[in-house]
């Protein structure tokens, strides 16, 4: 069959239609994947059924340790079709845990990357203070890490990385997102439920994905790359990240910048997207990659 | 939330390897499919429907009609159609069977 | 009894460091200020209430995009002028209404600020300094993972105007499609979701919960009894790790947090064969 005559669009292979555990699998060395306290070991959620819900076998974490182009890397994917990815108390301890263990080595000589594919909506609301715990246990581990191995946020889509999940994408060392996937504190309902909807109307979804899509959040330089929904361009990305190692600053780190950006924006209306991505790749910080996208 | 427990003492065909399918989402189900211990097919279920019982176990006994397994299944149900769980259980043969 | 947010952070702040305005070049939300305390200097900060706060969405208590980098700015500061000396402890005096829920924020990253300050408090702790979280009222969600949650060691006030919790109760209600009333009953069942900061308590995270009469008015005496506290918790802080270990380790997670605690174990465990 003559492969040209196929629409690239139809050959594309859609990261986002796979499984949390199929996404992780597809970014390791081909056969280097181990799947760590998989569904196999059964640790579930002691909150759900309490409240009638269905648990997860791996509470809807996977944890993969492998390599990526031949660097040892462990990935913790949040599966976003169950509780919309959201945080509980098993789900975070395994992805601190990997975090930790990837620390450990990376002290003892060999230095692991952590990849972290975040499709979440925050806290397990069923789970509430352990969730938040867990989240604030997670960014610990991750600024942890940093001082020895890249931390790589996959934010993919559909459910996009929301709530105190976005603090540590934040505090990752690179962001990899879609054009539709979304990165943002506040989903654009919560903020309708919290400030109304002239604040922000959740249904107008061109706005939605102007304030918190990939391509925006690229656009802006608040995150690194912008993939098509493809496995093959997406496990390259990953791939380049690790192999790049530490970035020369972490954005997060970056205060006075950002500090003073904030402080000479006009804030007495909304703020125009486009106008702001402008604005901020005009004055770019280079976070020891170079390049604007 | 119910756990219900079914027995197939028919099913007692020894297996080697062992499957998990699915994703608990909401109207969706998630199952592990392994060797049972005791020789003979176990499957328990915790759903968070209640009420079911019957339609369960039409779809497990038509399942086990063509299937004759020694496994142990366990499944979190977070409310499937009989048409996924069977779709769910043939995926998991197909991994086994492999 | 004062359920206002910040107004208790702000007593506080002006009755352990005897200032109650923002430092040079700050916005009129965040107080930050080096006070006595015991034998040295600690940097305190606090988000306080701003009706003149630039952003619409952030006058009330809330952490926004200027709180934030107001924040990871004096942090990191300190962490500038100790990095040949003692490292001074951060008090982090908590009484955060929330996050900023609003389109500014979103349009210009608060993600990113909020990351920004749990950076520089986590940055701190792993470079030696002792921070300490102080929660006099309340600690939601985001505001609180910006301001206090990376802290080695956590006290609260134990006080029904204390609330650790993830999200205010009308909001969870209405998502969980329940009343308030159904919600704090499910709190007294689920013990993760209890507004009730004693059950915080159990849950192991916090270094001790505090019995402050009237925590609305500081006097003489219960600044006394708090700085003798925060001075107990900044030498516990001292002779620990600089990560967050404690907090797996005290005898509420041991009781609260034991599936969390056999993923720890078990991944642990298949790690080195893996």
């Amino acid at each position: 069959m003559n492969t040209n005559l196929i629409p690239a669009f139809v050959r594309r292979n859609s990261f986002i239609e796979l499984s949390a555990r199929a996404r992780a699998e597809s970014l390791m060395d081909p056969g280097s994947a181990r799947e760590l306290v998989g569904p196999f070991d059964r640790i579930e959620s002691p909150w759900l059924p309490m409240q009638g819900i269905a648990p997860e076998f791996d509470d809807g974490c996977i944890v993969l340790k492998g390599t990526i182009g031949g660097e040892p890397a462990v990935v913790a994917a949040l599966e976003g079709g169950f509780q919309a990815g959201s945080m509980g108390e098993v789900s975070g301890a395994k992805m601190s845990t990997a975090l930790d263990l990837a620390t450990r080595d990376s002290k003892n000589g060999t230095k692991t990357a952590a990849v972290l594919l975040l499709e979440t909506g925050g806290v397990r609301l069923q789970e509430a203070n352990l969730g938040l715990a867990a989240i604030a246990e997670v960014m610990a581990s991750m600024r942890a890490l940093r001082e020895y191995a890249p931390v790589i946020t996959v934010t993919a889509g559909t459910v996009g990385c929301f709530g105190g999940m976005s603090l540590a994408a934040g505090l990752s060392s690179y962001i990899i997102m879609t054009r539709e996937a979304r990165l943002g504190l506040n989903g654009p309902e919560v903020i309708e439920q919290e400030s109304g909807t002239e604040e922000f109307d959740s249904s107008d979804r061109a706005l939605v994905w102007a304030i918190n899509g990939g391509e925006q959040r690229v656009g802006m330089g608040v995150a690194d790359e912008l993939c098509l929904d493809d496995v093959g361009e997406i496990a390259a990305a990953v791939k380049k990240c690790v192999m790049a190692g530490l970035p020369a600053t972490h954005r997060s780190q970056q205060v006075e910048p950002y500090r003073k950006r904030i402080a000479s924006l006009n804030v007495t209306e909304q703020i125009d997207p486009l106008v702001l991505r402008e604005a901020w790749n005009h004055e770019r910080y280079s976070s020891g990659k170079g390049g604007s996208r | 939330m119910e756990q219900l427990e079914f027995d197939y003492p028919e099913a007692n065909r020894r297996v080697s390897k062992r499957a998990h399918v699915g994703v608990a989402g909401s109207g969706d189900m998630e199952l592990l499919m392994e060797p049972a211990e005791a020789g003979v097919a176990h499957v328990s279920i915790l759903t968070s429907v209640n009420g079911f019982e019957k339609s369960w176990k039409a779809v497990i006994d038509r399942f086990f009609a063509h299937f004759d397994g020694a496994v142990r299944i366990e499944i979190n149900d977070g409310g499937a159609t009989p048409g996924s769980v069977m779709l769910r259980l043939e995926q998991a043969v197909e991994a086994i069977d492999q | 009894m004062s359920a206002q947010p910040g107004v208790r952070g702000k007593a506080w702040f002006q009755a352990l460091t005897g200032k109650d305005s923002p430092m040079d070049g700050d916005p009129g939300s965040v107080l930050a200020a080096d006070a006595k305390l015991g034998d040295e200097s600690a940097r305190f900060l606090c988000i306080v209430p701003n009706p003149n706060a630039r952003f619409p969405c952030a006058r009330h208590g809330e952490a926004g995009l200027e709180e934030a980098y107001a924040l990871a700015r004096r942090i990191r500061e300190a962490m500038d002028i100790d990095t040949e000396a003692v490292k001074r402890p951060i008090v982090a005096i908590v009484d955060v209404k929330s996050q900023a829920y609003g389109r500014r924020e979103e349009t210009a990253a608060i993600f990113l600020a909020a990351a920004a300050a749990a950076d520089a408090y986590a940055s701190a702790r792993m470079a030696g300094h002792p921070v300490i979280a102080l929660i006099v009222g309340h600690a939601f969600s985001g505001g609180f993972l910006t301001h206090g949650y990376q802290a080695n060691r956590i006290l609260a006030f134990d006080d029904r105007d204390v609330v650790i919790h993830a999200m205010h109760e009308e909001a969870a209600a209405r998502i969980t499609l329940r009343t308030v009333e159904g919600l704090e009953r499910l709190g007294h069942e689920i013990l993760p979701m209890s507004y009730d900061v004693q059950d915080y308590a159990k849950l192991g995270l916090l270094h001790r919960l505090l019995h402050v009469q009237d925590s609305d008015t500081p006097t003489v005496a219960t600044v006394a009894q708090v700085q003798k506290e925060l001075v107990d918790a900044i030498a516990d802080a001292r002779a620990g790790a600089t990560d967050l270990r404690n907090r797996l380790e005290s005898a509420g997670a041991l009781a609260t947090r034991k599936a969390g605690l056999a993923a720890r174990a078990l991944m642990e465990k298949q790690w080195s064969t893996a």
